[in-house]
């Protein structure tokens, strides 16, 4: 499969913290990558790089063969980049459709066009009997699912999960998990950010192991847990298979 | 279920004609000019609050400095009436349009900074605007300019003795203002615009241009603020620098929208019906020892609103918008 994503030597410093450095990575069409690794890895910067909202010091991104590094958020949204974030963000001052609707709006073109695109994402998500509600009245799940909908409502190319399993009941995130194999089937690739490593290995075909904002290691999760660097990295040299 | 945008859209649509209509017929029964006066001031406020209602309700950006857009205006038709001759009736687009292009060139800047910054800056730009007005001989400085009768036209928009004209014209200013927020509500503008207000980060990532959102909210906000000026000076007849640009003016125009509910279409109307009359009264019945006291009730009012219906009166009508009902449940 070719490569949809590129990601080639990319480091990010924040002030004199190193947060990326000389990351480089593939992501095919129609995959779903992992992107894990202990706190403060690095995974959330590199993330904010891939949706635009943060620029490298140096490296490339490329969509496609098209260079989307620097060109901030919204250029990216239009090039079939859609996010979630990790501390859930609705517009509390609109219904749930309506919320939907401004990322339907990306690829509608009219109010009647956009309300449609929205109300068969909702549908998708599993979220339809919620239309009218205020976002603002959503259970945490819900509002999780909500930042999905409006995301695919964009009709995105690839998605970005931030941490979109975590914090929920096991109940919660089978649903979650469902809904994510959902999309992948509809042949958005995705990445998903878990710091989680249980959560995610299960679900991706390879992962992205970061740890001090370095690769650690990038291959099928079965290789991942049994590689000694990830092991250390996650529960310290005592556990770390001799040598 | 997606019915429910279009079912509700219906709603206000006919609600808005019938206001327009009721409003239209409101003024014949009625003898005497105060009245007459007091129902034009409102309904000029009323559609000078939309106006303003349409950057900062709909966009979010509280702008503390429209007097200047509505000064624009006031001074723009003004003086293309007196030193060039050029009707009102057109001077008010004019007007309109500079005001309009005054909200730009505040916002080229301004927009720039976030949330209360934004507000502190429109608030200075605002008083030295005022202050250049004061000063500037060309414009009349400190007298001002007195508005020469040339007989009633509704091209000038004069009209010597009666108040019905005034009625109509502001009442179609006011429509225009309601029916542009209506529109902007609907479209993928009004969609954008709340998006930016209600999480800006969240907005950019699903492809919504966050500075041009402000830009085009400004403009439309300022067109109509200094179009709402122009009518104003061809009313009185006479205008000042602190007539139609002073600070209070500032906090004039987005009252009734905050006190009515921000960021709705019947917000800026309910407020206005509610607080132009109140300090009307209250300036007339306390005499000109009261300059102040009607500013006092404002004070009280909006702390009452902001405490018992932080969403503004709009919400007793049980008119949702988004998180007025969550909050309230």
């Amino acid at each position: 499969m070719p490569a949809l994503l590129e990601v080639d030597g990319v480091s990010k410093s924040f002030g004199g913290v190193a947060a990326n450095v000389d990351i480089s990575f593939d992501v095919a069409e129609g995959e779903m990558l992992g992107l894990i690794g202990p706190n403060g890895a690095g995974k959330t910067s590199l993330f904010n790089a891939i949706a635009g909202e943060v620029t490298p010091d140096a490296g490339e991104i490329r969509l496609n063969g098209t260079r989307i590094s620097g060109l901030g958020p919204v250029a990216c949204a239009a090039h079939g980049i859609a996010r979630t974030f990790q501390v859930v963000r609705s517009f509390d001052s609109m219904t749930v459709l309506e919320n939907v609707m401004v990322g339907a709006f990306a690829r509608a073109r009219g109010a009647r066009e956009a309300m449609t695109v929205a109300a068969d994402t909702l549908e998708f998500c599993g979220l339809l009997s919620r239309a009218d509600r205020p976002a603002i009245s959503l259970s945490p799940p819900e509002k999780r699912r909500l930042e999905v909908a409006r995301a695919l409502a964009t009709g995105p190319r690839l998605l970005l999960l931030d941490e979109m399993l975590t914090g929920l009941t096991p109940t919660e995130a089978q649903e979650g998990v469902a809904l994510v194999r959902a999309v992948q089937r509809r042949g958005i690739t995705i990445i998903m950010v878990e710091h989680v490593m249980e959560v995610v290995l299960p679900l991706v075909s390879r992962a992205v192991v970061l740890n001090l904002g370095r690769v650690l290691t990038i291959g099928p999760p079965a290789d991942i847990v049994r590689h000694a660097d990830v092991i250390r990295a996650y529960l310290g040299d005592k556990y770390a298979p001799a040598a | 279920m997606d019915n429910s945008i279009l079912r509700r859209r219906r709603t206000e649509l006919v609600g808005g004609a019938t206001v327009l209509l009721a409003l239209a017929v409101l003024p014949l029964p009625i003898g005497d000019v105060y009245t007459q006066n007091l129902i034009i001031i409102t309904i000029l406020f009323a559609g000078l609050a939309q106006a303003w209602n349409i950057l900062g309700g709909y966009c979010g950006q509280i702008s503390l400095g429209h007097a200047l857009y509505f000064g624009f205006g006031a001074y723009v038709s003004t003086l293309l009436f007196v030193r060039l001759g050029i009707p009102p009736a057109f001077g008010m687009l004019a007007g309109g349009a500079v005001g309009g292009a005054g909200a730009l060139l505040v916002g080229w800047p301004c927009f720039r900074l976030s949330g209360h910054y934004y507000a502190i800056a429109t608030v200075v730009v605002g008083e030295i605007g005022w202050l250049l007005f004061l000063n500037w001989d060309y414009v009349g400085g400190a007298t001002g300019v007195y508005v020469p009768f040339k007989g009633d036209s509704w091209v000038a928009l004069q009209f010597r003795t009666a108040k019905l004209p005034y009625h109509y014209l502001v009442l179609g200013f006011a429509a225009a203002t309601w029916i542009a927020a209506f529109l902007i509500e609907g479209s993928r503008w009004g969609f954008a615009w709340r998006a930016v207000k209600d999480d800006f980060v969240a907005a950019r990532s699903l492809g919504v241009r966050i500075f041009p959102s402000k830009m085009a909210a400004a403009a439309i906000s300022g067109f109509f603020t200094g179009m709402g000026g122009a009518i104003y000076a061809q009313y009185v007849g006479y205008i000042d620098p602190d007539s139609v640009m002073a600070g209070a003016l500032s906090i004039l125009i987005p009252l009734p929208a905050v006190l009515g509910g921000v960021g709705t279409l019947w917000g800026p109307l309910i407020g206005a019906a509610v607080l132009i009359p109140v300090s009307e009264l209250s300036r007339s019945y306390l005499g000109g020892s009261g300059r102040g006291v009607d500013l006092m009730i404002y004070g009280a009012l909006i702390m009452v609103v902001a405490l018992v219906r932080p969403q503004g009166l709009v919400s007793l009508f049980g008119r949702r918008r988004g998180g007025a009902d969550a909050r309230a449940a």
